[in-house]
């Protein structure tokens, strides 16, 4: 006889409840588009995140097409990545990789630079002299650093006199975190700032902010620390409504806000910053700060015909194109992706996900001969992150609305563990599958 | 996230943890569900005294896993910001829990002396 405490449960029973559960994990994969016989030439500039995840669907979905991908880099940068290895969280190798190891078969890899583009004959030259015509061209070179524009800046000091560079790679970014090390410990004034060009991850200067004022108070040193943000321009933040969030949040956290300050000068021997403003450049002095240089587009783009025809966007050289086609409006078959494509938003990995589905529609559509209707809306994400622990999951679109992934669940505007965790687990695999072009 | 689907999902997984890690993981975990099955099927109940045995265990496993998840995220329960937070460490928490009780009842059940008297 069965024991009293033992539960009935028919063999039956759980066998219907294991198939319900195998027909359950066998939903939600779409069927896969067919693949598009075609001997088109395309031309691919660069192999960073927007390259690279353009070339992966375009080999999932062409048959006989030459695709030829151009860059010299041998290195692929993980760029999310940069803040926490600034933050001390991870070590610089988070963010490294290979160029290669992400390029699918099937693409043509050419290491050298691109030298040259001639959108009227069709046609670019590399660094080493070579010759490559196409029949479309995707723009996916990112952008150009501009530290020359920065007077007395020197790479080599970046780690050392309270002088960090969280945007100049991997390694300087590890550096930075040493420099903020010091200077939570010993204490003093960190000035922090943004360039007053477009800018790649606009939400990273004030990340490092909000990380500056965290770590002095976790060390207990943040009565000797002065925390100064000083804005490009009127705002903290070009969504509003994020931006009354931010400053709030700047607030609370004793955050000193200076607005119309662009930075002009470093002297590190003084430790001086040179800010312009609308009365005249002043000099502030400060013990830690995060250099970020204007940012523009690279040579290979500013000296081509593609560029904006005037206003700033023409002078900093981003591509002409359709905000929400990412196709250029005076040579239609060339696309940009990433930071080089002159748009209002989306200079975030987050938004180059959504804008190489679209590209890649309105290619296919141009090589079937019919209309695509896909439009990328200026989706951007930025993980604000507020402290050590915790973040709010900032995605917004071109017209200033916010568009939470995972609204009444995920709070946009609330500091979250969630969020933090997305940022720390979730991104960059959700990164790397989308080189791979599975997300 | 412009769309979520299961495909996307794995794919991010095995991105998370290697593909082989990723894929391990998940034929571990059906082992032990098939193993579970497979003692349920034999015995034709859940043993009661396994059953309490491994419940015993359950809030280590929880306790485990929030702190596994803690350690490798840099984070602490002072982050918990909203109800959100408070719902995701308790199903971590479950998953542990979960986990840990599954395991310990298969390992009694297989461990039980074959023509021994159950009582």
């Amino acid at each position: 006889m069965d024991h009293p405490d033992r539960i009935a449960l028919s063999r039956r029973g759980f066998l219907g409840m294991a198939a319900g559960g195998m027909a359950l994990a066998g939903t939600g994969a779409p069927a896969r588009a067919q693949k598009v016989t075609s001997s088109a030439r395309i031309v691919i500039l660069g192999a960073g995140a927007a390259g690279t995840a353009i070339a992966s669907r375009l080999v999932q979905r062409l048959d006989g097409a030459t695709i030829t991908i151009v860059d010299a880099r041998k290195r692929h940068l993980y760029q999310p990545g940069f803040t926490l290895i600034a933050a001390g969280l991870k070590p610089a190798a988070y963010s490294v990789s290979s160029t290669a190891e992400w390029l699918p078969r099937g693409v043509e890899w050419v290491d050298e630079a691109a030298a040259e583009i001639d959108p009227e004959a069709n046609r670019i030259v590399t660094t080493g002299g070579k010759s490559i015509g196409y029949d479309f061209l995707i723009l996916a070179t990112g952008l150009k650093l501009d530290w020359d524009a920065v007077e007395g800046f020197d790479m080599n000091l970046v780690g050392t006199n309270g002088i960090g560079a969280v945007y100049a790679g991997p390694e300087q970014a590890e550096a930075t975190w040493g420099a903020l090390n010091r200077f939570t410990d010993e204490g003093g004034k960190a000035v922090l700032f943004r360039p007053a060009t477009e800018m790649k991850c606009a939400g990273a200067p004030l990340k490092y902010a909000f990380l500056t004022d965290d770590y002095a108070r976790r060390k207990g040193s943040r009565g000797r620390v002065e925390v100064h943000y000083h804005a490009h321009g009127g705002a903290l933040f070009s969504v509003p409504i994020v931006n009354e969030k931010v400053r709030m949040l700047f607030d609370d956290r004793g955050i000193r806000v200076q607005y119309n300050h662009v930075m002009k000068a470093i002297d590190p021997g003084k430790r001086i910053l040179t800010f312009a403003t609308p009365d005249g450049d002043i000099e502030t002095d400060y013990d830690f700060t995060n250099v970020i240089p204007p940012m523009i587009a690279p040579d290979v783009i500013r000296n081509s015909p593609l560029p904006w025809q005037e206003g700033a966007w023409g002078a900093q050289g981003w591509a002409e194109v359709d905000k929400a086609t990412m196709r250029h409006v005076r040579y239609r078959n060339v696309f940009a992706i990433g930071d080089i494509a002159g748009v209002p938003k989306g200079k975030t990995a987050a938004s180059v996900k959504w804008q190489v589905p679209v590209v890649e529609d309105h290619l296919l559509a141009d090589i079937e001969g019919r209309l695509s209707p896909a439009a990328f809306n200026g989706y951007t994400s930025c993980p604000m992150i507020t402290r050590v622990g915790r973040a709010m999951l900032i995605e917004f679109d071109y017209k200033d609305n916010l568009v939470p992934s995972f609204p009444g669940v995920i709070a946009p505007l609330e500091e979250l563990w969630i969020s933090w965790l997305m940022k720390e687990v979730a991104l960059k695999a959700t990164y790397n599958a989308m080189l791979r072009g599975k997300a | 996230m412009k769309e979520l689907t299961l495909e996307t999902l794995i794919a991010v997984f095995e991105e998370m943890y290697g593909p082989w890690l990723f894929w391990a993981m998940v034929v571990v975990a059906a082992l032990i569900t098939v193993a579970f099955l497979y003692v349920l099927i034999r015995d034709r109940t859940i043993e009661g005294r396994y059953l309490a045995r491994a419940e015993l265990t359950a809030p280590i496993g929880a306790i485990a896993a929030i702190l596994f998840v803690q350690y490798i995220t840099s984070s602490g329960f002072s982050d918990i910001g909203g109800p959100i937070d408070v719902i995701v460490v308790l199903m971590i928490g479950v998953a542990g829990a979960g986990g840990l009780t599954f395991l310990v009842y298969v390992a009694q059940a297989f461990m039980r002396q074959p023509g021994k008297n159950r009582n």
